[in-house]
């Protein structure tokens, strides 16, 4: 098997405490489907046949009630169950569930919602023989403004810096700029092997990572790292370059073994575990390409470690963690798929005005003299008449009365 | 005989032509024999041939069919003509016989059975390569795959898609992966039950080599691999274990890379090196792994010479080349292929590299070879072609338009100070992009050709050929 997915859906919904009240964050409405449904159908859609999913109890019991979920996904979902503390990271989810991982994993956020082509951020994971691939996309404004919220939050502490070489795929810098105390510094290890770097301000992280076997092995051996987007990526990026990665240790696996409990900076994610290495080694030698030019360095300057990155120009990629960002989802969500804006169960009166932004739920009631604009309307809601609902998005089973 | 069209005419002549060779006076076995062919002919044409379409998939086998190889009267052969589907891409018989091979060639998973999808051509052909396909890098073949690839092997989506954006590129680099992915393949092959390994396994492989030729048309070297691998297969005996039978493949494929490339190398190394005196001056085109090897021995054993590395665009994969030699302390001059006429005066020796040798004595290679031989033998200047021997291929081909392989033609497009101009080539209607990637050099323009069997005329390229022939 090539790859298996991971979808992480025991996240906390930190930054959108209100709407997280009552349902746990993978379960939110977005245009009437659950959250989580968004990057099920993604896979699904790739042609995954199964996905693990790591959940908390919570969600699973929800999970198995709702009914869209057992329609429409036709995967087969493997659901594991994490406490809910919140202690626990990705990563630490990760290596909860090593044994079952037997191939190179795909982990996805539940609270992503995209309509990328997932082959070009797979193709640059297979065809560089890389370590991690991952996908970025330039952020969006949001338009919507948020009620509650006076003026735009300025958010300018939580700035992600990424460098990318000039061909935009080889991840050659990333750190947030919360870790960065005085300034930006680039080991001139790095300036020599790429002299040109774009260092971009504006992406958003998908959350969505190709990494390779060894690297989950490796997260169980080093129990020190929780969070894969805060700690993990940036130590792989930064491994990219590291002294002890450009040394051909191939044929030192014993010592290594021995080394492995001290040595925290493993040499387990060189071994790209191919056992016709020598073949492979034979093949690049032989082939007369090079990924760079200008200098005395053969391809990939020998590095066995490369992070990817496939950065998304035009095209639907949303996070859904923030209030602002859960609105401009529900307006855009019911582009993503064609299922008409009102469900065929639900009864509207001939005297409702509604607007073609708005999506209406199944097993709706709609009265007279009621106008719904760019709202979207939950499952088995009433709405009474002579209700205007604008720039709205309503629950599943909410009773709206008269007036 | 050339590759041509399966006309009655042609057929009439060749066969006269080998009944005067053989020197037997059989005419009315002879006319009786066309009379046969031309009803078979006729029958080919309405209905479908599997075999006839598969055979035409492969560049070797269709030409073998009216090759070289002496016929006995007696055996009613069929000699029927039929153009591989690579180069009939104009003509759009050949190319729903090619999806509906492919749809054939279907491999069942989980009860139900998915196709290789077809690749699309791209951008508007030059006329006269109107016949070829033409693919955009930037619509890969994964685009219609399933991401965690079950129907074919990841090894061999990871092998297409390095092809296809050149990762690995050169005829050696290519077998070598080829063979590479192959026996990963192999190793993660269980026989299913009721099936015997030998038949099966040769079955598993086909949808594997379509999806490889549609990423990239497949080499020679590559054409050769994949026959002796299948041979191999094919000859394991029925009683054979399935954890024998697979090692024992391993290992055959083993020895063919050890044997047919890397002791070859060192076999022509050493006959080349005779050939390299002090004060050279050795002018190489493009990147060749093996002339690279070459210079690398001469420069270890000490022989004193420099290099000219001639490259040429789009590809440019002399820079390559010139970082190598360079790194190693081999001085180097460089330059484009549009100055040769002004730096050959200075060349003692020219060494190309091939990607395949023809049967009759044409040299395959790299686009600009041809001309570099032509402007070397203007100047005089010997033309040294090295290749193993297991590139030899039983084609035939007098020019590089019957059969060749077109390249994106996207990277023709070169922006220079923020402006390029090609950009909205395709709105123009009267602008084609050409982008070739193989030339033919004839014969007459090579001194000699080095080959682990030894220095041979190019003329002597069917006897090898014969020789190999006999031997497997």
């Amino acid at each position: 098997m090539e790859l298996q997915a991971v979808l992480m859906a025991a996240g906390g919904g930190s930054r959108m405490t209100d709407l997280i009240y009552n349902t746990p964050k993978p379960l939110l409405p977005v245009g009437n489907k659950p959250l989580m449904w968004y990057p099920l159908n993604l896979l699904e859609r790739v042609g995954f046949e199964e996905v693990i999913v790591i959940t908390t109890k919570e969600v699973q019991k929800m999970m198995s009630s709702d009914p869209k979920m057992k329609l429409d996904v036709k995967m087969k979902l493997d659901v594991v169950c994490i406490q809910e503390d919140g202690d626990m990271g990705t990563a630490d989810a990760l290596r909860h569930i090593q044994q079952k991982i037997k191939s190179d994993v795909l982990v996805v956020s539940c609270d992503l919602i995209t309509d990328v082509a997932l082959h070009e951020v797979v193709d640059l994971f297979r065809a560089h023989n890389a370590t991690l691939a991952m996908l970025m996309s330039k952020a969006h404004e949001f338009t919507e403004t948020v009620p509650g919220q006076k003026g735009k939050k300025k958010t300018a502490e939580q700035r992600d810096f990424v460098g990318v070489d000039p061909s935009g795929k080889r991840l050659l810098f990333m750190a947030n700029e919360a870790d960065l105390e005085d300034g930006l510094s680039i080991r001139k290890s790095i300036i020599k092997k790429h002299p040109r770097m774009h260092i971009k301000t504006g992406l958003v992280d998908a959350h969505l990572y190709c990494l390779k076997k060894e690297v989950v092995d490796f997260l169980a051996e080093n129990k020190s790292i929780s969070s894969i987007r805060g700690e993990l990526v940036p130590y792989l990026v930064r491994k990219q370059f590291s002294k002890t990665a450009n040394r051909q240790k191939m044929k030192d696996e014993s010592e290594d073994q021995t080394q492995k409990k001290n040595d925290d900076s493993t040499n387990q994610e060189l071994l790209i575990a191919s056992r016709d290495e020598s073949l492979l080694q034979l093949a690049q030698e032989r082939s007369c390409w090079n990924d760079h030019h200008g200098d005395m360095s053969e391809a990939y300057h020998g590095g066995k470690l490369r992070c990817y990155v496939h950065i998304l120009d035009q095209g639907l990629c949303y996070r859904v963690n923030t209030l602002a960002a859960y609105i401009e989802a529900n307006r855009l969500a019911p582009k993503l798929f064609e299922e008409p804006a009102v469900h065929p169960s639900a009864v509207i009166s001939e005297k409702c005005q509604m607007g073609s932004d708005s999506m209406i739920g199944a097993l709706c009631q709609i009265a007279d003299k009621t106008s719904i604009k760019r709202s979207t309307i939950g499952n088995s809601t009433t709405v009474k008449e002579k209700v205007k609902v604008t720039n709205s998005i309503v629950m599943h089973g909410v009773t709206i009365e008269e007036g | 005989m050339a590759d041509s069209g399966g006309t009655d005419e042609h057929d009439k002549k060749d066969d006269v032509e080998r009944s005067k060779s053989e020197g037997k006076e059989l005419t009315k076995e002879e006319k009786q024999r066309l009379r046969k062919e031309k009803k078979q002919q006729k029958k080919h044409k309405e209905k479908k041939d599997d075999k006839a379409s598969q055979e035409s998939g492969k560049e070797n086998k269709s030409a073998s069919s009216a090759a070289a190889a002496p016929q006995l009267p007696t055996q009613t052969v069929k000699v029927v003509k039929r153009l591989p589907e690579h180069i009939q891409v104009d003509n759009p018989e050949v190319l729903k016989k090619l999806a509906k091979k492919l749809e054939r060639q279907q491999t069942p998973v989980h009860g139900a059975t998915i196709k290789i999808p077809l690749r699309s051509d791209y951008g508007y052909k030059v006329s006269l390569f109107s016949h070829l396909h033409q693919y955009s890098r930037k619509a890969p073949l994964t685009q219609q795959l399933s991401i965690p690839s079950t129907v074919i092997h990841p090894a061999v989506v990871r092998l297409g898609l390095q092809y296809s954006q050149g990762i690995v590129a050169g005829s050696n680099a290519r077998s070598v992966a080829l063979l590479h992915a192959f026996k990963q393949v192999i190793r993660d092959y269980t026989t299913p039950p009721n099936e015997e390994l030998s038949r099966d396994l040769v079955n598993k492989l086909k949808p594997y080599i379509s999806f490889l030729n549609q990423c990239r048309p497949l080499s020679a070297s590559m054409g050769n691999a994949i026959k002796f691998v299948k041979k191999e297969i094919s000859n394991i005996p029925t009683q054979c274990k399935e954890e024998e039978a697979k090692s024992k493949i391993l290992n055959c494929i083993e020895w063919y890379i050890n044997d047919k490339i890397i002791l070859a190398a060192k076999a022509i190394a050493a006959s080349a090196i005779e050939k390299i005196s002090d004060e050279d001056v050795i002018l190489v085109y493009g990147c060749s792994s093996l002339v690279n090897h070459i210079l690398f021995e001469a420069f270890e054993k000490r022989r004193k010479f420099r290099v000219i590395v001639v490259d040429s665009r789009p590809r440019l994969e002399g820079r390559e080349a010139l970082r190598r030699l360079v790194q190693r302390g081999i001085s180097c001059t460089y330059v484009l292929i549009s100055a040769v006429s002004y730096i050959l005066p200075e060349v003692s020796k020219v060494f190309l590299g091939a990607h395949a040798l023809l049967a009759n004595g044409y040299v395959m290679s790299r686009v600009g070879t041809s001309q570099i031989a032509l402007v070397a033998k203007a100047f005089n200047v010997p033309v040294l072609v090295c290749c193993e021997t297991y590139k030899f291929c039983e084609r035939v081909q007098t020019d590089s338009f019957v059969s060749n392989e077109l390249d994106d033609p996207d990277d023709l497009i070169v922006t220079r100070k923020g402006k390029t101009h090609l950009e909205n080539w395709q709105e123009v209607p009267s602008l084609g992009l050409l982008n070739l990637v193989y030339d033919v050099t004839p014969p007459d323009f090579v001194d000699l050709v080095i080959t682990e069997l030894g220095m041979i005329p190019c003329t002597s390229v069917p006897v090898v050929l014969r020789v190999k022939n006999v031997d497997q």
